[in-house]
């Protein structure tokens, strides 16, 4: 349904060419969920962003080459006016932090009926009704009073359930939520999660699910795509990428999982070194600087290991090897243990 | 709300009156202040005590003003110097024209100022944004005089399509109501245009600066990813939101427009409160001078209260306590 090919988006500063997404491919299916995990930086939402072509343009620059096809229709050079029948309608999308991405002067209604008069062409008494079905839908009580209250009057939370009911209202095909939890206590982290996960399985719409975390994802999505610095480190099925991690940030990035089944807090582990300068992209493998595994021939950029089905890693090394993994120890590496891993796979 | 406007109006009132000593005590300390005024040097001294005793000035100055404060209080502001006419018949009197001037020209600065504002944040760095900036600091700069006389020569002088002075017509005996109509608006063209100028080019400058201010935040970002066509995203999202810092300067503006009134009207010989300051300042007349500068501070306190209550009333998210 969705299907990017090497996507590449570069954004132009003074000090040069900052490349934010670079050479990016991957594909969401009909109803699919898919994850895209990485670091703060790895380009998550610059990929997004240019799926929904709200990037600025300039500074931004979608480069030759690149290909978004959604339906049939390439977006990367579609008219504008093309494009706005697209959003909200056919990709909806969730922002990170839900005290911003609300209009402040105006009423919740106001702002959850525009969809359902642009898109659907609804009229004032049936958009009224709608949006109040939308409400209810998202888990908001009093749905009839809430609709005229401001973004003000609400709690993190139930905000962002205003931004979720506002992104189906149009019924949209696919839904990207770009860290639609990141800003939220916990508890209600999950309770987005679990309303993100119900309206999938209820509409059928597939999701794109942005997160920095990869304990947010577990149990929430089909597929899952690892970036580092712009491009794709490792994809696989969920379960797969859980359970036999290939790629050297990935194994990075479950170690910084935290444990919640461990009694004593442990320290976070968060991956060694600095994160990547997309100013100055070094040659071959972008996560040389940081990776214990690494070898000369990380100089060059790997080519695609293919795991197993769609389970594919970009790195010359074999993590799995015995002795790779004696060679990275020297060098600060720390294998999962198998509780930890089994734990992630299933919370 | 209703206590933060009981709060903010005792306030208005104790500003107010530390005012008013303040400028009790300018007036009575101007070099050449009431005394200077009333004698001429060939007065005898008895006249002159006879006047001073007659006008109160003889008085200790706390006495002075106590007593003129209570018949502020009571809606007397004393007679005019120069006239002989109670102040507040002067000042009624000229009240009408001033309104009409002030009502016409920043309802069209604000509509000006609006529309330049809007188009060139939207166009950001187009030609039509450096025109605009251009024009703006043309308009921030050029004296208010200069400008006036500027436009009198172009339009009235060398044009002749419009009247430099007054508010009617010397003769309008036989004019039907349209035709007095016609003339009224003639006559308001200039003096209007140019009192707005005063505030279209801060106006829309500032209005430019907090719309690029908004269109970066997340909200138009959504508005935007709902597919909205550009025009329904900056005319109902962000036009709102960059308005409301917008009318709190207006309102404060709109207390402080007494200076560019008293040159615009001078200039154009518009019968209205600024030229009556300016007269009642070439005669020292002080009575007139004193009730005007309260009238005046009255006036930026008064609009200073209305933009906090504004704001309070069309940003949603602010409630006084
Ligand atoms: N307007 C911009 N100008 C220059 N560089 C930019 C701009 N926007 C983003 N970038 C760069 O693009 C890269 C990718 O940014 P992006 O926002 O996609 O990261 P992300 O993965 O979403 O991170 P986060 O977890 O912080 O949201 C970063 O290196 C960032 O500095
Ligand atoms: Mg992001």
């Amino acid at each position: 349904m969705l299907e990017v090919k090497d996507l590449k988006v570069y954004f132009r500063t003074r000090e040069g060419n900052v490349h934010a997404v670079d050479g990016v491919s991957f594909h969401v299916d009909e109803g699919e969920s898919l994850g895209i995990v990485g670091e703060s930086g790895s380009g998550k939402s610059v990929t997004s962003l240019s799926i929904m072509r709200l990037l600025q343009i300039p500074p931004a620059q979608i480069m030759d080459g690149s290909s978004i096809v959604f339906q049939d229709a390439e977006l990367v050079d579609m008219e504008e006016s093309e494009m706005r029948k697209i959003r909200g309608r056919q990709i909806a999308m969730i922002f990170q932090d839900p005290m911003t991405s609300l209009n402040p002067v105006l009423t919740v209604e106001r702002q959850l009926i525009e969809p359902l008069q642009l898109h659907l062409g609804l009229s004032r008494g049936e958009a009224h009704n709608r949006a109040r079905e939308l409400l209810e839908a998202v888990g908001i009580p009093d749905a009839e009073r809430r609709l005229r209250s401001y973004p003000h009057q609400f709690s993190g939370g139930m905000r962002q359930r205003v931004m979720i009911a506002i992104a189906i209202a149009a019924n949209p095909k696919l839904l990207i939520a770009d860290e639609p939890t990141t800003a939220l206590d916990v508890t209600v982290q999950a309770q987005i999660l679990e309303l993100i996960n119900r309206l999938r399985r209820d509409l059928g719409t597939s999701v794109m699910l942005i997160t920095h975390d990869l304990g947010v994802v577990a149990g929430m999505t089909d597929r899952i795509i690892v970036m580092y610095a712009g491009k794709i480190a490792e994809t696989a099925s969920t379960d797969e990428l859980f359970a036999n991690p290939r790629h050297p940030y990935t194994l990075g990035l479950l170690s910084a999982v935290p444990r919640l089944d461990e009694e004593r807090p442990t320290e976070l582990q968060t991956i060694p070194g600095s994160p990547p300068d997309q100013l100055h992209p070094i040659e071959g493998c972008p996560f040389q600087p940081r990776c214990p595994f690494v070898l000369p021939q990380c100089k060059q950029y790997p080519p695609a290991r293919k795991i197993a089905g769609n389970h594919v890693a970009y790195c010359w090394v074999d993590v799995t090897d015995p002795e790779e993994q004696k060679r990275a120890m020297q060098r600060g590496f720390i294998p999962l243990t198998e509780i930890g891993r089994s734990y992630l796979a299933q919370s | 709300m209703r206590r933060y406007v009981i709060r903010r109006l005792i306030q208005a009132v104790v500003m107010l009156f530390v005012m008013s000593i303040g400028l009790f005590l300018l007036i009575h300390a101007m070099p050449g202040g009431p005394d200077a005024v009333l004698f001429s040097p060939r007065m005898t001294a008895a006249t002159r005590a006879n006047l001073r005793h007659q006008y109160g000035l003889d008085q200790p100055l706390i006495q002075q003003y106590l007593s003129w404060l209570k018949s502020v209080l009571t809606g007397n502001l004393g007679f005019s110097f120069a006239s002989g006419q109670p102040v507040a018949a002067e000042i009624g009197a000229r009240i009408p024209a001033t309104l009409e001037l002030f009502a016409v020209s920043l309802s069209f600065a604000l509509v000006v100022a609006i529309l330049l504002g809007v188009i060139s944040a939207v166009r950001q760095y187009s030609l039509t944004d450096y025109s605009v900036t251009v024009l703006s600091y043309f308009g921030i700069a050029m004296p208010v005089f200069f400008f006036a006389l500027i436009m009198q020569e172009i339009f009235g002088v060398k044009l002749g399509w419009l009247p430099t002075c007054c508010r009617t017509s010397a003769d309008t005996t036989g004019f039907t109501a349209f035709e007095n109509f016609q003339d009224a608006v003639i006559h308001l063209i200039m003096p209007a245009v140019v009192l707005s100028f005063l505030f279209i080019a801060g106006w829309s400058r500032y209005l430019r600066s907090s719309m690029l201010d908004v269109v970066k935040q997340d909200y138009i970002r959504t508005a935007k990813a709902k597919g909205l066509a550009s025009r329904s995203v900056f005319f109902g999202h962000a036009l709102r939101n960059a308005l409301i810092p917008l009318l709190t300067q207006v309102a404060i503006d709109v207390g402080a427009v007494f200076g560019g009134a008293v040159i615009t009207e001078t200039i154009f010989a518009w019968p209205g409160l600024g030229k009556l300051f300016y007269n009642s300042l070439q005669a020292r007349d002080y009575p007139v001078l004193l009730s005007m500068l309260l009238l005046g501070a009255a006036s930026v306190i008064v609009f200073n209260l209305l933009a906090d209550v504004l704001y309070a009333v069309i940003d949603p998210r602010i409630r006084y306590s």
